[in-house]
Order: structure tokens, then sequence, then C-alpha cells
């Protein structure tokens, strides 16, 4: 507890300096996400989408701004500059401080959750993640449900029907998948014994990832392919968990267009909608930086050695371990990119689950299947010691 | 009467949604692919390409004044066109030739002649009703104004529209 008494002054600058880094590093990946669920529904629906605001490549030099690859790439900085100076109203009938304070309960959890995220190895000696705590799933689990609250504050502080109902289905359906969600993610700490996330990505980069076990170039052992499946379970019912936790189709019911106008954020303009929006993305991103350190190896890529140049293709110790840094960086939020694409793939795919189905399968269908994979599991490990 | 409606029997594999969620999956995948490969041609991209060429013959775009092959303006301000535009988008001030002009005989002829194009419904009854032939619906669509008096057509604008017309009156064309 020495860093109590006496300011390390280095300390402070490093995590601000990541800090400001996650912030900046997902605040673009939220803006530049959105843009890429419009381009990537308009393709799968045979469109073209946003493809007009490029950059002003003609200052530059260029012949001229218009081209079918950058153009589009402005216009999630048209989106953000318009949203910024566009009025913002306040209705006369909503109760002004719950209404004020719900877009920034909603965004802030979902920011804060990010800090135990391990977002890279290490960097010139200094560990790739803000917050290094023992508990960071469940830390996760516990601030990511307080965003819950941003969402019924503002429906029931709108005063209008819609938003109400878009509140009170998110909270039940918050509530129905957070188990299940909570639930399967235990086999993976029976397995691996530990709670701490950069542990967990270390443990995946020596031992195969999860998921991905043939990741370590080794066969699996009898052990482990049998602890495969439980894994198989987990990740299928994490994920499916995740969808309904961030609001995404198949499960957005309480944003449904057709039946609630905008649902929970329907009496919501300007800056404040925009957060709102915001923390929806954040918490995809949120999402999927878990899932893809709990199951994909997180930062970790096979052949590719680790900050302090350990580990990976003997060839390539010839460059500095800095350099594998930034690298490691790089793989994690390509990974996290990766699966943010396949969340939009699903979202033009499947139709919206109507509200009776989605508690069935919540409370009949996966909540079940987490519990038989815990005892799995255990079973498992306990019949098969390492 | 009420009647009930059979519910399609599902398989086993059907039930379990997976499978058929992958099903899915993989359509629009194929649609993303053939959109990003080129193989799906489906847009066109309206500034730069435009489909000119391709509008058929009856297509009604903006109405404009014909002279004929003479430079001579046909209108003679009987105001029919005024009369009957469903929206009252025309606005015609007849003037009456002079007695010793070479068509005195025609007696009127239009001082001004305005076409507001924000009121306009390019329903081409001016075209129908005019017993000169001096209106016709010509192809151009964007019609476009910073202001509301930008999108008024003059006489001068009409007859830039307008051009001339020769031979064969237009209107009589059986699939105008």
């Amino acid at each position: 507890m020495d860093f109590l008494y006496s300011i390390d002054w280095m300390l402070i600058g490093f995590f601000l300096a990541k800090t400001i880094f996650v912030l900046v590093v997902v605040l673009t990946m939220v803006s530049y996400t959105v843009y890429a669920e419009r381009r990537v529904s308009a393709l799968i629906q045979d469109r073209l989408g946003p493809n007009r605001v490029g950059f002003p490549i003609t200052l530059l030099g260029a012949k001229k701004d218009f081209s079918p690859i950058l153009g589009g790439l402005g216009q999630p900085i048209a989106d953000a500059v318009k949203l910024l100076i566009k009025e913002d109203f306040t209705p006369a009938h909503v109760n002004k401080f719950y209404y004020w304070i719900a877009p920034a309960l909603g965004i802030g959890a979902v920011i804060v959750s990010l800090a135990v995220i391990p977002f890279g190895s290490t960097f010139l000696g200094v560990p790739m993640v803000i917050a290094n705590v023992n508990i960071g799933p469940l830390f996760i689990f516990a601030i990511s449900s307080l965003g819950v609250y941003g969402i019924v504050l503002a429906g029931w502080s709108s005063n209008s029907k819609y938003s109400f109902l878009g509140g009170i289905r998110s909270s039940s359906q918050m509530i129905s998948y957070e188990l299940s969600l909570g639930l399967s993610v235990i086999p993976l700490f029976i397995i691996l014994g530990t709670l701490n996330l950069p542990d967990i990505v270390t443990y995946q980069a020596k031992n195969g990832w999860l998921l991905i076990p043939l990741t370590n170039g080794h066969f699996p052992t009898l052990r482990e392919t049998l602890l495969w499946i439980p894994v198989c379970i987990s990740f299928l019912v994490f994920t499916i968990s995740m969808f309904a936790e961030t609001n995404r189709l198949p499960f957005d019911l309480p944003e449904a267009e057709q039946e609630l106008v905008g649902g929970y954020h329907t009496e919501y303009s300007s800056m404040k909608f925009a957060l709102f929006f915001l923390g929806e993305y954040a918490a995809m991103i949120a999402g999927s930086s878990l899932i893809v350190t709990l199951f994909l190896g997180g930062w970790h890529c096979p052949f590719i050695p680790d900050g302090a140049g350990a580990g990976g293709l003997d060839a390539f110790h010839a460059l500095p371990p800095w350099f594998w840094g930034l690298v490691n960086i790089a793989v994690f939020f390509g990974k996290v990119a990766l699966l943010l694409l396949f969340f939009i793939w699903v979202r033009w795919t499947l139709p919206r689950f109507r509200y009776d189905q989605l508690m069935r399968l919540g409370w009949i269908f996966f909540f079940e299947l987490a519990l038989i994979n815990v005892f799995l599991a255990a079973a498992i490990v306990a019949f098969l010691p390492n | 009467m009420a009647y009930t409606v059979s519910r399609p029997k599902l398989s086993f594999w059907e039930k379990m949604y997976l499978p058929q969620i992958i099903g899915g999956l993989a359509i629009t995948l194929r649609h993303f692919r053939n959109m990003i490969t080129g193989k799906t041609k489906v847009i066109m991209q309206y500034p730069e390409e435009k489909w000119d060429a391709s509008l058929p013959p009856y297509y009604r775009g903006a109405p404009a004044l014909v002279k004929d092959e003479k430079g001579r303006e046909r209108c003679v301000a009987c105001q029919l066109c005024e009369f009957i535009c469903p929206p009252r988008a025309i606005r015609i001030l007849p003037g009456e030739l002079p007695a010793d002009s070479k068509w005195a005989k025609v007696e009127k002829f239009p001082q001004q002649f305005d076409i507001d194009m924000t009121r306009c419904i390019y329903c081409g009854m001016c075209e129908e009703v005019c017993p000169e032939q001096a209106i016709f619906l010509r192809k151009d669509y964007a019609i476009t104004g910073f202001s509301r008096d930008q999108m008024v057509h003059d006489k001068t604008k009409l007859y830039e529209i307008g051009g001339t017309l020769e031979g064969l009156v237009f209107k009589w064309n059986p699939l105008k």
C-alpha cells in the first residue's frame, strides 16, 4: 500500500496516458462502427451506403474529392458535428433531473467497464491495462448492469408511453440475460483458476486460446479436448447473452422502431441522444473486448512475440520488443473489430424475437444450459486433474 | 368466421435455430460478397450517372413554351392552361397585339408567362388543353433553386427549356 503515501508521478502519467489512449481509440472505433454498420448493412441489402462525405483531398492537390474507396470516411465526423450543433430540446413534461442524468449514466458505466480490459501485452515494460484488478469479469458485470439505470431512468423520466415501455423491456431483458451471462463464464474460471483478465490472456498465450486450443501449436490432450466442449457452450451462451445485454438485434426490443418509435430515447435529441447512441456502440465494443479477452486469446496472435520479446518465432526477435508491443495492441483491436463486424452481420440477417420468445430463451434455455455447463466443466476438472 | 391456421411442422434441426441462423448468415454474406466483387449491379451513382438516355418518350418533365420553326411564339394567351392547371401554378398576363401588326387577327400574346415550379405537379393538363400546341412537358426533372423566386420560371426561362418544335405537332403523337 506504499503507493497511497507517496505520489509516483511516473505511474500517474502512465495511467493518464493509457486512459486517454483507450478513450480516444474507443470513441473513434464507435464512430467508425456506426459507419461500418451503415456500409455493411447497405452492401448486404444490395445498396452502397454513405459514400459521399470524403476528406477534401483536393486541398492537398488531388484532382477530385469523390472516390469510391475514401468516399464516406468523413461521414462520422460530419455526423458528430451535426449532433453537437443541433438544438438540444428538453420537453416540458419530463422530470428534468433524471432526464438529464440518464444519458451520462448510460455511457459512463460502459466507459468505466473498459478500464479492466487488457488491450495489449506490455509496451516498454508498462502493462497495457488501465486497472489490473483481480476481479476483472465481475467488475465488468457489476458496472455494465449499472448501465441499465441509464435506460430505465431515461424511459421513466421522459414521461412518454413509448419510452416507458422501452425502459421496462430493457430492464427485464437485462435481468434475464445477466444471469446466463454470469453463469456461462464460470466454467472458464474453473478451468483457469483466476479472475484476473491479464492473467487469463497470458494463460491463453501460453496454452492456446480457450476457444481455439490449437494456437499454441501442440495437439490438445484428452483433458483439453474434453474441456473444449464446455468452453464452446460458454462461448455460445456468452456471445448470445452479450447480444441481449447490448440491446442488439435479434434482441433489440427496448428500441424496437416499429413498435416503440425509438424506445427509451424517443424524447431525446441532439447530443443527449448521441450519448445513448455512443453508449450503445461502446457497450458493443466493451462486450467484444471481453469476448476476445476471455475466449479468443486477447492480444495474442500465433507466431508473434509479446511486448517483452518472449515467445513467437525466433526470426521475429530481431525487431525491438516495443514494436511487438504495438503489434499486440493492433492485434487486440483487430480482433475486436472483426467481432464487431460479426455483430453487424448478425443484426442485418436475423429478425427480431418476440418478447415471450426472448424471455423463454433467457430463462428456460440459456439459464439451464449455463448451469449444466458449470457442472460439466467441474466434473471434467475433478476427474481429470492437470 | 374464425379458422385455425395450421403451423408448419418443423424438423429437429429447424427447431434448433442455430443451423437456420447459419443459413441466413450465408445468404447475407453472399449478397455482401456479390456487392463487393461487383457481381450485383443495380445502383446508379446519380449525379455522375443519369438516366436521361433511358427516359421513355411519354415522360412528363417540366412544362415549357415552344416556338415554331420560324421563331414565332405559338402561345396566344388564351389562358386555358391557367384555368385548367389543378395546383394553379400558371400565371399569364395577356397583352393586346397592335392593330397594324401583321398578326393582328390573333389579338393576344402573353406579356408575362410564369410557372411556379414549387406548385407544378407535372400532370400535363396544360399540354392537353392547349389549342395552339404552345406548351409541352419536356424531359427536365431536376428543377432546383435557392429561393422560391428562383423556382418561378418566367417566359425567357420557359422558351429556353422549350426551344423550337418543328414538323409534326408533338401533341398528337400517340405515345405522348
